[in-house]
């Protein structure tokens, strides 16, 4: 079982404007543990710095500080080599993620000869259809190509193609937030079985607090790079502290709040001094990560 | 802002006795391909003045063909079979809109109904500029007016939608996506129209830039008096957004009622699956939520037996 270690990490961008750099950074000091058998929601508006850290995880991008190791049941680091056997990812947009031109066995049956999961012809057959069949995709869709299957589906097979190098730990960037409603509930459904089977550490990024709320043990809260709460995902939603979670959940549209839109503009979210904080549910407080970094240094 | 409706004027909203400004009857669309599809089946719908009309529905269902059609937008291969599209002028004149000739036809979309397209984000053109591209518009409709008026109309209207008027300058890439979506309405805005149809028009976008341009839809509405067909398969968005609903299900309307009946007495079994598929933030967690064993025993319902 891989346990994911997320420390510290910072992500910067340089922006340039004529002859102008500026650094612009996208993520601050964030740090969160992925565990076997549990769920960790990464929440927060678009920009928050959210898929930067899902795109340093999948190691698409380089942190500018900061670890993300994947630290095996016998408590060692995994070797770089070996660490995407270990974490995969599954993309929002499952038009973009599969390629047009190849078959579904295709998907299937390259990582599992890349990873050495399976070999000669045979064997990989076999083991796609097995994959296929954990996704409830009936073994009949090997041979046909992205395009003619529906979104959810296609999302299926994405999840199966993040499994097939034997993978214990899933980051899942906004997985249904392109599919239909109907089949919203099964591709989340879908995942939540397969972690329990397979004991899946599991990632899930979105801006939809509901599901985050449903489908996760618990959730952390982003906004401008930085955490702002975190914390069991009842308690997060239930009882949000930070003023930016609390706007997040009264964003979310309601039926039973019919109305309230015609009603006066609360106005722009107001900034607070509160900004820069994290409040930490665990803990029961609100947390400086600047000064207790600060504060662990003079320790030193 | 004091054009804010009250809850009764909302009420109002959906008073039926009020006067319609687009019928549609009896609407069949079918795309003749090798196989025919049937995508759009005998609907009817009446939309009145100030009205905001919610279309609900699944991709594929027939929402936006039928939305394409009113506007005579769809192509070939697909063919309105039968029906009739009524728009009734603000100045008493009824147009049967699927006979328009195409001259005229060209003069009535955008002036009198315009719409916006679903990702319209992505729907600007990336080589030209946001003002090039709003001032199109008013040099095919408005041919008399002015460089100056033309300026002075295309800064009120980004206005109206919350974009700062100097960046009219700016290229799409240089907005974020809220920003291109909120030009896209602008745009849909620029001739004064009677009838908006959005399709989609948040879907893409976080909830807190959704509820920014919600809340502008909403007052545009009260004070420019437009009729709004919101097309969107986000239910919960639509029963707090819209008078009526109208919910879609294999190109026909399976139930039509006020957001407020629909959302506590839902007739139709299919709307009560719609308004389940959404879980609630606050509330209980429902028994079909993790738990793989009910969802490996329910019949998939994205085609998965095919």
């Amino acid at each position: 079982m891989t346990t994911l270690e997320v420390r510290d990490l910072v992500k910067e961008f340089t922006l340039r404007s004529g002859l102008r750099r500026t650094r612009l950074r996208a993520v601050h000091r964030v740090g969160f543990t992925l565990v076997p058998g549990r769920t960790v929601a990464l929440v927060g508006a678009s920009g928050s710095g959210k898929s930067t850290v899902a795109r340093m995880i999948a190691r698409l991008e380089k942190p500018t500080s900061g670890t993300i190791a994947a630290v095996g049941p016998d408590g060692a680091r995994i070797e770089d080599r070996h660490y995407r056997d270990h974490v995969q990812m599954v993309f929002q947009d499952p038009f973009a993620s599969l390629n047009p031109f190849h078959s579904i066995e295709h998907h299937l049956a390259r990582p599992l000869v890349l990873h050495g999961r399976a070999k000669g012809r045979e064997q990989v057959r076999d083991r796609a259809a097995q994959l296929l069949e954990r996704v409830n995709l009936p073994a009949g869709l090997m041979d046909r190509r992205p395009h003619e299957l529906s979104g959810g589906q296609r999302q299926r097979v994405a999840i199966a193609r993040a499994l097939a190098p034997g993978a214990q730990v899933i980051v899942a960037d906004e997985p249904v937030s392109m599919l239909d409603v109907s089949s919203r509930l099964g591709v989340l459904n879908l995942l939540a079985r397969l972690q329990r089977e397979d004991d899946l550490a599991v990632l899930y990024i979105t801006h939809d607090l509901a599901t985050a709320r449903h489908f996760s043990d618990s959730i952390v809260v982003m906004n401008r790079g930085r955490i702002v709460e975190r914390g069991p995902a009842d308690d997060v939603i239930l009882d949000p502290r930070h003023p930016y979670t609390k706007t997040l959940a009264a964003a979310a549209p309601d039926p039973e709040l019919r109305g309230r839109l015609r009603s006066a503009d609360p106005g722009p979210e107001a900034s607070s001094d509160r900004d820069h904080l994290t409040y930490d549910h665990d803990a029961g407080r609100w947390v400086d990560i600047d000064a207790d970094a600060q504060a662990a240094v003079t320790a030193a | 802002m004091s054009h804010n409706l009250s809850p009764q004027a909302a009420g109002a909203a959906a008073d039926v006795t009020r006067d319609a400004v687009l019928t549609v009857r009896d609407l069949n669309v079918v795309y003749q391909g090798a196989t025919p599809v049937h995508a759009v089946k005998d609907v009817s719908l009446t939309l009145h003045r100030g009205e905001i009309l919610g279309l609900a529905g699944e991709s594929g269902c027939g929402k936006s063909t039928l939305a394409y059609a009113v506007n005579r937008l769809h192509d070939w291969p697909a063919e309105v079979t039968s029906g009739s599209v009524t728009f009734h002028d603000r100045d008493g004149e009824d147009l049967d809109l699927l006979a328009l000739p195409p001259g005229r036809l060209r003069r009535f979309r955008w002036s009198k109904l315009s719409m916006v397209f679903q990702g319209a984000m992505n729907a600007l053109n990336p080589v030209t500029t946001v003002r090039a591209q709003l001032e199109d518009v008013l040099t095919t409709h408005r041919p008399g007016m002015s460089k100056q008026e033309r300026g002075a109309r295309c800064a009120e209207v980004l206005e109206l939608v919350g974009v700062e008027p100097r960046r009219m300058a700016s290229y799409p890439h240089e907005l974020s996506g809220g920003m291109r979506q909120r030009v896209m309405i602008a745009m849909a805005l620029l001739l004064d129209p009677q009838v908006m149809i959005m399709d989609e028009p948040t879907t893409a976008l976080d909830v807190l830039v959704q509820r920014g341009i919600l809340r502008e839809i909403l007052r545009l509405r009260d004070e420019l008096g437009f009729a709004v067909v919101f097309i969107t398969h986000d239910l919960p968005l639509l029963l707090e957004l819209s008078d009526r609903i109208a919910v879609m299900l294999r190109g026909e309307i399976v139930e039509y009622d006020t957001a407020e009946t629909l959302y506590r007495q839902p007739r139709h079994p299919y709307t009560r699956r719609l308004l389940d598929s959404f879980p609630s933030l606050t509330g209980e967690r429902g028994a079909f939520l993790r738990d793989g064993a009910a969802s490996r025993t329910q019949v998939p319902t994205d085609g998965g037996a095919r």
